[in-house]
């Protein structure tokens, strides 16, 4: 198992000093999900094969699909072409793919030497063991959680509408008045629709 | 854990907290700011994981998961301000938002 964490330690260090030298941020995009995945190949090799499950699939998964959600927001235009063109030279790919590659033999390595969870001791990183200890003596500090997701939400939400640009502004405020007027005609003719309706029904019985 | 000694992990995160810390000094782009920061809550992240297996217990791992539900919420508004950085000043370079006239 040593040798699984020394190789993946080091994958992190070069990946991670790639991430803040880079020009592109998709480039150091690419090494920051594989710095993602070694660190997720460290806390397998220290025993929290859960920990290393959720570090792949919500941090390499879910907030760097965010990440290229933005940037690929950011230039939109006829130089992303260009900009696509270019992304596929090998020279974008390779060094990221290197960097992967390692840590593939090293996961071959795990899986074919048969290395159970190191020592044989006691597996302390599963699921279920950290499920009881966060929803037992952790329970408050997952309602804080669920709380700062939702401010988080908020803020996002408040942070993300476009206005504030002169004309756009105006117009939109005059859209959304318009369709505040609709909903309210809308609600109106439901409440005189629902009216009519139990009338029916009363004078039926 | 069995063999690796702690002083080893605690290191890898130390060097890669440092990695992060510089990456924020260093680079004013404000993409390349959250990236490191994301660096940095990893490092953290990774230095508990150390300590609760060296203390075989749990708690790292959990304290793990609420680093990871803060990551995501930085994440979202940092996102989002980057956004209106981008629609106001056309640029992506944190001094250009260094006037702090509302």
């Amino acid at each position: 198992m040593e040798i699984v964490f020394y190789g993946a330690a080091v994958v992190a260090v070069i990946s991670t000093v790639m991430v803040i030298t880079r020009l592109n941020a998709i480039h150091a995009l690419l090494y920051l999900i594989v710095s993602l995945l070694s660190v997720a190949l460290v806390f397998y090799s220290l025993g929290a094969p859960f920990i290393a499950a959720l570090e792949v699939i919500i941090y390499a998964g879910a907030i760097m699909v965010l990440f290229i959600f933005v940037i690929m927001m950011l230039n939109l235009g006829p130089q992303t072409v260009l900009q696509e063109s270019q992304w596929l030279q090998p020279g974008t790919w390779v060094g990221p793919a290197i960097l992967a590659f390692v840590l593939l033999a090293e996961l071959f390595y795990v899986l074919a030497a048969g290395v159970t969870m190191p020592g044989g001791e006691p597996v302390l990183g599963q699921p279920q063991d950290v499920g009881l200890a966060l929803f037992g003596p952790y329970l408050l500090g997952v309602e804080l959680a669920a709380m700062l997701l939702l401010a988080g939400m908020v803020g996002a939400y408040h942070l993300g509408r476009r206005e504030g640009i002169g004309a756009d502004s105006a117009q939109y405020q005059e859209s959304a008045r318009q369709r505040v007027r609709q909903m309210e005609y809308g609600v109106e003719g439901g409440e005189w629709d629902v009216g009519s309706s139990m009338q029916r029904v009363g004078s039926r019985e | 854990m069995a063999g690796i000694p702690v002083e080893h992990g605690l290191f890898l995160a130390g060097i890669l907290f440092g990695l992060g810390l510089i990456g924020v000094l260093v680079r004013r782009n404000v993409i390349f700011m959250l990236l490191s920061i994301e660096v940095m809550l990893n490092a953290a992240g990774l230095a508990f994981i150390v300590a609760g297996a060296q203390w075989g217990q749990v708690d790292g791992q959990v304290m793990f998961v609420f680093i990871l539900a803060v990551a995501a919420a930085e994440v979202a508004v940092g996102l989002a301000m980057v956004l209106q950085l981008y629609s106001r000043f056309k640029t992506l370079d944190s001094d250009a938002a260094s006037q702090l006239r509302g």
